[in-house]
């Protein structure tokens, strides 16, 4: 490690390309297209779909997200994404929580950084799309969300500074910044990058994508019931996990219960005077859902039939008592369930047709920090192909 | 596919179609055609569009299954314990009607919604359907849609298409409906027209939708008539340029019976038309009569009560009420809107504004009775929507055109490449040994992705791409063969 430190300290000096010198990629991720601009812009067979924006439905348009980046700024943002030298004392990186071995989320009910947090690590495939970040939606950007867990002292812990500090000591990262942004590294531009890689995790052609652009034997009958199930009126499921992303990206109050340590979350409510959002949460989206149990912001559901016995149970059955909950008109069974035992089966045998997994990233073999990453290494990426 | 052996089916070329269908009676001139049709019929590559026909007792989903884009599918008269699901483009689903035999689509109180259909172009006529948990009869995301003459009973929304753009919602009866008996939600350019709705909470509702006509229906017994409203919190954020022109609304005073869930169930009773939050709305040449509590109701998102969503203006603006025939409305106060009117010792009001809406008007020859307009304005006669005829798209909402060229590139990137990268192995072989392999053989390519096989023992499968059909494949090929790369 030390002769490696050595040579890229050359290098850098140097201005030379060695041959350990890590080459950012010049093109853009599969399923982009790199535009005149120098920016990569996503291709999906939706965008060429009909429909006013913001539309839902099987065949519904979806645009590209409108910030792009270069192929560069992405690749850049995929080294800093698996590497602990953005954290305070070198051992926890983004990837420590978001592991794509786990559909980028960790398994945890809650997530683990310095201590237990109050709630889990959401999967981080097709972010690109929100509007809003966080299960509260406290953030409006992608750059503006990855500087919170970056100087939450119960995460990574960093200050701007440490972050600039700890990027300008690694050589290698000088040279990446330079590649990237013909500049010196700083917090900020370590949050675009960041923002640049996190955009390039799309996942739009599970099985059930096929089924929607006209591959009836895509999903087994079971799953077309489960889907039929799912768009009805009696769950209605889709009209806040709508198609084509399973998110409407809106705050919603279903009514959840308290965690296992009794723990009531207000949600949105905890940042708003509005009483109508006290346990509003951002609707997750269902994309590889299948990866990333357990479910709700604490981990409340440990399967995803247990998730649809929620929802088909009566309007705020599970609920924290004693509070005024104004739960979404779309949870609306009133007397007990009314899907039968055979929909709840097929809506969860449906949701593990959103599975899609194929684009996820190389995982870095070497980290221009020089320190070790503490996550899974080999990648999940059979999942899209069953 | 159990059921398939229940049905049966007929080839018939359109014009054929044609004639059968126009008019009753020709049930067994049908029948003789079926024989003949299905005698020269070629199953494969029959081109043209074809009709399949549902015998009673059939399944109806089987013939959605084998139609292709451009079938119609004759639903025989008879009850049908089903639920249908159409998710490609073009389909015609029609019932026959012989007197007081219809199509019947029976839910029994079992099954959850009668029919969901996504495809564009989808064709909804002439069913009886009822005894739905769900909706009646819903469209998600399907453009150019027509649902006709059918009778719904008792669902949740009796008909609702969704996240339409370019729709016509013509000649039906609803009624029983939990909520709205026709619901046309976060939509655009739809024509409501020749409807009746009664029994229901709501008869016809407008939420979050935009280029919109209702006229000529027919809306009495309803809780409330009329709705036209934007609700917070949906992912369209606006709602306007609503035309309710030639309508009938009348007596609509039954008791709300919505489940204390939905957003319906804060509807006050005794109500023509009852406007929440949309923008530029004409209310034209409607015969208003016998609402107890008012006419026309006015109001905003924050008086109704419905939570805040910032990326929404909560007020009704733009209302231009003109040229109706008003007749007994607000003589008979109830409930907590009675309440209220009765509290400004005021009945009989024809129009009540509520909220703090901004640009409405009347027209003042009207001398209509009411209560809450001191903002408003004379509307100018100009403003009127007499010959307004249709909200809908000349010529159709229409899809991009990709040229082949773009079309195959564009799913080569969108699909391929999530497997086969240029010059490195990903999930499948590389590109470049892809051309290696298929030089010159772009046929070969094509089959291969069509129906792949098992090659190598250390990849994964790689699923078949039928589904982007011949023509894309095609372009795909030759993109990879002569263009990529060079
Ligand atoms: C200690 C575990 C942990 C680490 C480390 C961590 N996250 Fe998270 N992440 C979470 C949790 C927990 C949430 C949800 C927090 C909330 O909603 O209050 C979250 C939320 C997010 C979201 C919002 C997703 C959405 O759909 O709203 C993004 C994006 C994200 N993290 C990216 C990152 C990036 C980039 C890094 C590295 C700079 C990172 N995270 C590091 C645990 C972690
Ligand atoms: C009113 C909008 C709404 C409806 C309707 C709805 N959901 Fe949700 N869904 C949400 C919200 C909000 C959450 C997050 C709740 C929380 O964490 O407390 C969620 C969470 C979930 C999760 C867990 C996601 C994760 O990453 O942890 C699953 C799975 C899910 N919903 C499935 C369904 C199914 C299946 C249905 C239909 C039976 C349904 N939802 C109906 C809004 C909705
Ligand atoms: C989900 C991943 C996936 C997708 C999407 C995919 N492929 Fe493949 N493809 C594979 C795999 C895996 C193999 C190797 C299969 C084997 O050898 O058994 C393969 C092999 C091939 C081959 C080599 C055939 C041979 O004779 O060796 C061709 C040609 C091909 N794919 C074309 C395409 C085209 C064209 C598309 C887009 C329309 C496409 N593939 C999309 C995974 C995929």
């Amino acid at each position: 490690m030390k002769r490696a430190l050595i040579s890229l300290c050359a290098m850098a000096l140097l201005g030379a390309a060695k041959a350990d010198r890590i080459e950012l990629n010049d093109r853009c991720p599969a399923s982009f297209r790199l535009l005149e601009d120098g920016t990569c812009e996503l291709v999906t067979l939706y965008s060429a779909y009909s429909s006013p924006a913001n539309h839902g439905g099987v065949r519904a348009h979806i645009s590209p997200p409108a910030k792009r980046y270069t192929p560069k700024e992405i690749d850049l943002g995929r080294y800093l994404f698996f590497d602990p030298v953005l954290s305070v004392n070198g051992t926890m990186s983004c990837a420590s929580c978001h592991d794509p071995a786990k559909g980028f989320s960790d398994g945890r009910k809650r997530a683990v950084g310095r201590g237990e947090l109050e709630r889990a690590a959401p999967t981080l495939w097709n972010v690109a799309f929100a509007d809003k970040y966080m299960w509260d939606g406290r953030a409006a950007t992608l750059e503006e969300q990855a500087a919170m867990p970056l100087y939450s002292p119960k995460e990574m812990g960093a200050t701007p500074e440490s972050v600039e500090r700890a990027l300008r000591a690694a050589p290698a990262y000088r040279d990446l910044f330079n590649q990237a942004f013909g500049q010196l590294p700083t917090a900020e531009l370590a949050s675009v990058a960041l923002a640049a890689f996190e955009s390039s995790l799309i996942s739009l052609n599970s099985r059930y994508d096929r089924y929607a652009h006209g591959d009836e034997s895509a999903l087994s009958e079971q799953e077309i019931r489960g889907f039929n199930a799912f768009r009805g009126f009696v769950a209605r499921c889709s009209q806040c996990h709508i198609p084509p992303l399973f998110t409407d990206f809106e705050l919603a109050v279903v009514g959840a219960p308290a965690d296992d340590q009794g723990h009531e979350d207000a949600g949105a409510g905890a940042l708003s005077d509005d009483p109508s959002l006290y346990g509003a949460f951002k609707t997750p989206t269902l994309r590889n859902i299948s990866r990333t149990a357990p479910y709700f912001q604490a981990g409340q559901f440990g399967t995803l039939k247990e998730v649809v016995e929620f929802y088909n149970d009566t309007r705020g059955h599970a609920a924290p008592q004693g509070k005024p909950l104004k739960i979404h008109w779309h949870v609306h069974m009133t007397e007990g369930p009314e899907l039968s035992e055979e929909d709840v089966s097929d809506i969860a045998a449906f949701l593990l047709a959103l599975e899609d997994e194929t684009l996820s990233p190389e995982i870095p073999s070497r980290l221009p920090s020089e320190l070790q990453q503490n996550v899974r290494q080999g990648m999940a990426t059979s999942g899209g192909l069953k | 596919m159990k059921n398939q052996n229940h049905l049966k089916y007929a080839f018939v070329m359109l014009p054929v179609l044609l004639a059968a269908c126009s008019g009753g009676g020709e049930t067994k001139q049908e029948a003789k055609q079926e024989e003949s049709a299905q005698a020269s019929a070629s199953p494969e590559g029959a081109a043209g569009p074809r009709e399949i026909v549902v015998e009673e007792g059939g399944s109806i989903q089987a013939a959605v299954n084998e139609a292709k884009s451009g079938d119609t599918i004759i639903v025989k008269p008879g009850v049908y314990k089903q639920s249908v699901y159409i998710d490609k483009p073009n389909i015609t689903l029609r019932g026959l009607r012989d007197g007081d035999r219809w199509a019947v689509l029976d839910g029994e109180t079992v099954k959850n919604d009668g029919i969901i259909a996504s495809g564009h172009s989808t064709v909804i006529d002439g069913f009886y359907v009822k005894g739905y948990k769900g909706n009646g009869i819903m469209t998600q995301g399907a453009n150019n849609f027509q649902i006709l003459n059918n009778h719904v009973e008792g669902a949740f929304y009796g008909i609702f298409p969704q996240y339409g753009r370019n729709g016509l919602v013509k000649g039906n009866t609803v009624t029983g409906s939990e909520d709205a008996g026709i619901y046309v939600g976060m939509s655009d350019n739809i024509d409501v027209l020749e409807n009746v709705a009664y029994g229901n909470v709501m008869g016809l509702e407008f939420e979050n939708t935009r280029n919109a006509l209702m006229a000529r229906n027919h809306i009495y017994g309803n809780a409330s008539g009329i709705a036209l409203t934007i609700v917070p919190g949906l992912p369209v954020k606006d709602a306007y340029s609503q035309v309710i022109k030639d309508n009938k609304i009348e007596k609509n005073n039954i008791e709300n019976f919505a489940p204390s869930s939905s957003i319906a169930a804060g509807v006050p009773s005794g109500v023509g038309i009852i406007v929440v939050g949309p923008d530029d709305i004409t209310i034209e040449n409607n015969e208003i009569a016998g609402n107890d509590n008012v006419g026309v109701l006015v109001t905003d998102l924050l008086t109704f009560g419905l939570s805040n969503d910032p990326k929404v203006d909560p007020y009704s603006d733009g209302i231009k009420i003109m040229k109706n025939t008003w007749r007994d409305n607000g003589d008979n106060l109830s409930g907590m809107l009675g309440g209220m009117i009765a509290a400004a010792s005021r009945s009989g009001v024809e129009i009540l504004s509520m909220g703090k809406d901004r640009d409405s008007c009347l027209l003042a020859e009207d001398g209509v009775d009411a209560l809450g307009v001191d903002q408003w304005t004379a509307c100018d006669p100009s403003m009127t929507k007499a010959t307004f005829d249709t909200a809908m798209i000349k010529d159709g909402a229409e899809e991009p055109v990709y040229s082949p060229e773009q079309k195959g590139r564009l799913t080569y990137l969108a699909v391929c490449t999530g497997c086969h990268a240029y010059d490195s192995v990903l999930h499948g072989p590389s590109v470049e040994s892809i051309k290696a392999l298929y030089a010159d053989n772009p046929e070969g390519l094509v089959q291969y992705a069509a129906n792949p096989v098992r090659k190598r023992e250390d990849f994964p499968e790689m699923p078949a791409q039928s589904y982007l059909g011949d023509d894309v494949l095609t372009q795909i090929a030759d993109y990879i063969l002569y263009d990529l790369g060079e």
